[in-house]
């Protein structure tokens, strides 16, 4: 397991996402309304680079007739062929046994507690004074 | 957010050809400057005459982005499949695809009921995909749009083109207003038959002026998606039964997007049930089966994917790994992926056959 | 392949069309005088589904006149007796479900379920039968299973599969609460009304290719009830698909599965895989089976992953097959007895009480 700091807090506010490079896989990082979600960027169905998919709710139901949208923001539209997938579990709503797509921890992180290390940052020069979205691989 | 995915490399390294790409027109306007002078003024004034109450929507909307891959619209504007530089960099490159079929459907002049209409669309069309697309891109090769409901412009258009090695196969609407097999379409096979090309069949979202089922019409596109299965089947046994193979022997079809999955059990059925109404098709020589092996090709988009892998297998086996085609459905929402798509098992030898050489023989590519 | 054992239930035969003139007795006054009046007793109501003289429609050695026996002991002697059989549920799909005077395709219905029961239910204790209605009018086909339900030997309700819309659409949804209800099974059986062509590209030709579509009808009428939700509004009912052949199955299941992957949304009440929903609530009669051969049906059964869909018929005296080889080759050993009898128990509830009953009677006579 390694900390990869992705990028500073700042670049990624509330309905932001970022695909990163990180130990050559690509991973889609997210902020929902404050929450922080990562996810590798290959949907397990089809291989579609999912991060690009819309970020969405759950439509629910009791019953033909009845709609509701519920659980907005924790889902993942694959741009594809349109399979949900729960944002922070990486799990397919319809398969969530089999299929799933690989989620990673993902946290906020004070420069402070990451300058001890041991941390991994390709491209930023972290800094006490600031804030990072650091990704465990 | 959906910007285009170009894919960094794929786990499918072999050539393929793709027999189903669909290009779209970057503007609404973008036929007129192929139509005569006549029809242009027609079409701005009066649009098209379809057999449906919204001529420019989708009665079924799709799930996705209008039945759009979320991230295949181009960064410069215009729908998904406008973009020929983005087709190369999100699908033939990455793919690697050696030869890739062009499927117009958009407003084609196919199920155009003005009989003049019809024909100036099929030819504006099929001028189109050879001026924005063959010409620019040698990778990708036109299909013959034809007014098929008048099938003596039909035959027209057949011969206008079919001289040009860069049309490789007719097209028709899989939701024709009679079943195919009847006798008043049999000039556009005499037609197929002597310029040597294949008929390819492919969904559109319009209907040829009855409902999607016997029942009447579905409510949800979860229910329409399936009625593409409906009309190959329907379209095969009509070309089977009604005759069209014995009257036309070297007669090739190839069924695009309607899956495969059914059709061991329709010759099952057909084969079944001939017995007991031999006589009142006895213009039929054979048993159906044989017809449907003989004479059908079928894409493989969207793939079938069974719980078990090996019920796919047996019903290739069935079919016979010589009669699928790959196809992608570049740039619609269940494009299939040639790396991922496939989910069973197949020899080296299979994956060539179904990836590119069935479809280099039968569209003599090579 | 020959019938294994007795006591097997046949949930598709029919007894031969009541002419209009047999069922002028079971009509009122006023529809007397119309059907009279308007030589309405003089028309045929033979269907185009099935053309009286075709061989679909009978098999040529069941076709054999024999004046000197009823009706009732023919088809005793042909499948009841032949067969040896415990149950047989009868089917009567009289083409008045295809008038388009919704008021006179109920009249004639009402007179068809009566004629069948006074002349074949009250007469032999085996046969059980299908409430006739006309679909396209639900409000009167819930008051005729209301006038019928309390009568047992009515074991389901039977439309056609090819009507004026779709079977999963919630102006049904009254029939199937009825049908809940009363432990009534829904029957769908091949033919159609013709209101609109019989495939969706079209009239066939031939009536070759008419009888071909049915398939795709039925599987049209799997994916309309799953995705309108009628399982999720009424878990208790069973849906039992008759002479549809059986082997289109599995590939609408497939793709009905995938396509929902997809387009859940759409319908936020499936909340289950279509699948699931098809297995649990489905069922099929054998009688035909669309399969080249024992390894074709084996296959089949496979890929439906369940013995216990299947339902055994004869769909007597369609011409399925021929001779005493009722049962398609193929069919594995161990679940004959769930085809022949326990699926048909575990789907009729009807059946399952009447089972136990006539248990009951036969442990009596035992005794005596």
């Amino acid at each position: 397991m390694s900390r990869h700091v992705v990028c500073p807090a700042a670049e990624l506010p509330p309905g932001a996402r970022k695909v990163v490079v990180v130990d050559g896989r690509e991973i889609g990082v997210f902020n929902v309304e404050g929450r922080l979600h990562a996810l590798l960027n290959r949907c397990p169905h089809g291989g579609a680079a999912i991060c690009s998919g819309v970020v969405t709710g759950l439509s629910q139901s009791s019953g033909p007739g009845d709609y509701r949208l519920e659980r907005r923001g924790e889902f993942l539209r694959c741009p594809w062929h349109g399979w949900e997938f729960d944002m922070a579990t990486g799990q397919s709503w319809c398969d969530p046994r089999r299929t799933r797509v690989r989620s990673f921890e993902v946290k906020l992180e004070a420069g402070s507690d990451l300058v001890m290390g041991p941390y991994v940052a390709e491209r930023y020069q972290v800094t006490v004074e600031d804030a990072y979205i650091v990704v465990d691989l | 957010m959906n910007a285009p995915f170009i894919e960094q490399k794929g786990r499918q390294t072999l050539a393929v050809v793709d027999c189903d790409i669909h290009p779209a027109h970057r503007t609404p306007g973008e036929l007129l400057p192929y139509l005569e002078p006549r029809w242009r003024e027609h079409y701005e004034t009066h649009g098209v005459h379809v057999r449906q109450a919204l001529p420019s929507a989708l009665m079924y909307p799709r799930m996705m982005a209008a039945g759009m891959r979320a991230d295949s619209l181009p960064e410069k504007g215009g729908p998904a499949g406008s973009d020929l530089d983005l087709l190369r960099r999100q699908h033939l490159d990455p793919v690697n695809v050696e030869f890739g079929l062009l499927m117009a459907l958009s407003k084609g002049g196919m199920e155009e009921r003005n009989p003049g209409l019809a024909a100036a669309l099929s030819r504006a069309t099929n001028d189109w995909q050879i001026d924005r697309w063959v010409r620019e891109e040698p990778r990708l090769r036109a299909g013959i749009v034809v007014p098929q409901e008048f099938p003596e412009a039909a035959v027209a258009e057949i011969e206008r083109c079919a001289g040009d090695r860069r049309y490789v196969q007719i097209m028709l609407s899989s939701r024709p207003s009679d079943p195919l097999g009847h006798r008043r379409y049999w000039p556009i096979y005499e037609a197929a038959e002597r310029a040597g090309l294949p008929i390819g069949l492919h969904p559109v979202g319009y209907n040829g002026g009855h409902p999607s089922t016997g029942s009447g019409w579905p409510t949800f596109y979860l229910q329409e998606h399936y009625v593409f299965v409906a009309c190959m089947e329907a379209l095969a046994s009509s070309l089977i039964v009604e005759g069209v193979f014995e009257r036309f022997p070297k007669l090739k079809v190839v069924l695009v997007e309607g899956g495969f999955g059914w059709a061991p059990a329709l010759a099952w059925r057909m084969d079944k049930h001939f017995e007991k109404f031999r006589k009142e098709v006895a213009h039929l020589r054979r048993r159906p089966s044989e017809y449907l092996r003989e004479h059908i090709w079928w894409t493989t988009q969207p793939i079938e994917e069974p719980a078990q892998a090996r019920h796919i297998v047996e019903i290739i086996d069935w079919i016979g790994w010589d009669r699928l085609l790959y196809s992608s459905d570049y740039p619609h929402w269940d494009y299939d992926n040639p790396s991922f798509a496939f989910k069973f098992p197949m020899t080296e030898a299979q994956r060539r056959m179904i990836f590119r050489d069935n479809a280099m023989a039968l569209y003599r590519l090579a | 392949m020959k019938m294994p054992f007795a006591g097997a239930i046949d949930c598709d035969l029919h007894p031969p069309m009541p002419s209009m003139a047999q069922l002028l007795p079971y009509v009122d006054d006023y529809w007397r005088d119309q059907i009279t009046n308007r030589a309405i007793d003089r028309m045929s109501f033979a269907m185009m589904s099935y053309p009286p003289n075709a061989p679909i429609s009978a098999r040529a050695d069941w076709r054999a006149p024999n004046t000197a026996r009823s009706d009732l002991d023919t088809l005793r002697a042909h499948v009841l007796d032949a067969f040896d059989l415990r149950f047989g549920i009868a089917n009567v799909m009289h083409g008045a479900i295809a008038l388009h005077n919704d008021d006179m395709a109920a009249a004639i219905c009402r007179a068809v379920n009566d004629w069948l029961r006074a002349e074949w239910l009250d007469r032999e204790p085996r046969l059980c039968g299908s409430i006739l209605v006309s679909p396209q009018d639900p409000a009167q086909a819930v008051a005729e299973i209301e006038r019928l339900a309390s009568d047992p030997r009515f074991v389901q309700v039977l439309l056609p599969v090819m009507g004026e819309k779709l079977l999963g659409r919630r102006e049904f949804f009254p029939l199937y609460e009825a049908a809940e209800r009363h432990g009534l099974v829904i029957a769908v059986h091949a033919g159609s009304t013709y209101r609109y062509a019989p495939t969706i590209v079209g009239w066939p030709s031939y009536q070759f290719e008419d009888y071909v579509a049915q398939a795709q009808a039925f599987a049209n009428q799997t994916i309309s009830l799953v995705a309108e939700g009628v399982f999720r509004r009424f878990p208790r009912l069973k849906v039992v698909m008759l002479e549809s052949g059986v082997s289109w199955l599995p590939m609408t299941v497939w793709r009905t599965d995938k396509t929902w992957r997809g387009a859940r949304p759409e319908v936020p009440w499936v909340d289950r895989w279509p699948s699931e929903i098809i297995r649990e609530h489905l069922r099929l009669s054998v009688q035909p089976f669309d399969a080249a051969d024992a390894t074709a049906v084996a296959q089949t059964l496979d890929r439906i992953g369940s013995d216990e869909m299947l339902l055994f018929s004869t769909d007597y005296p369609h011409w399925q097959f021929d001779g005493d080889d009722v049962l398609p080759d193929g069919l594995p050993p161990d679940s004959l007895r769930k085809i022949l009898i326990d699926n048909a128990l575990a789907t009729y509830p009807r059946l399952a009480q009447g089972a136990a009953a006539g248990a009951v009677e036969l442990a009596r006579e035992d005794v005596r």
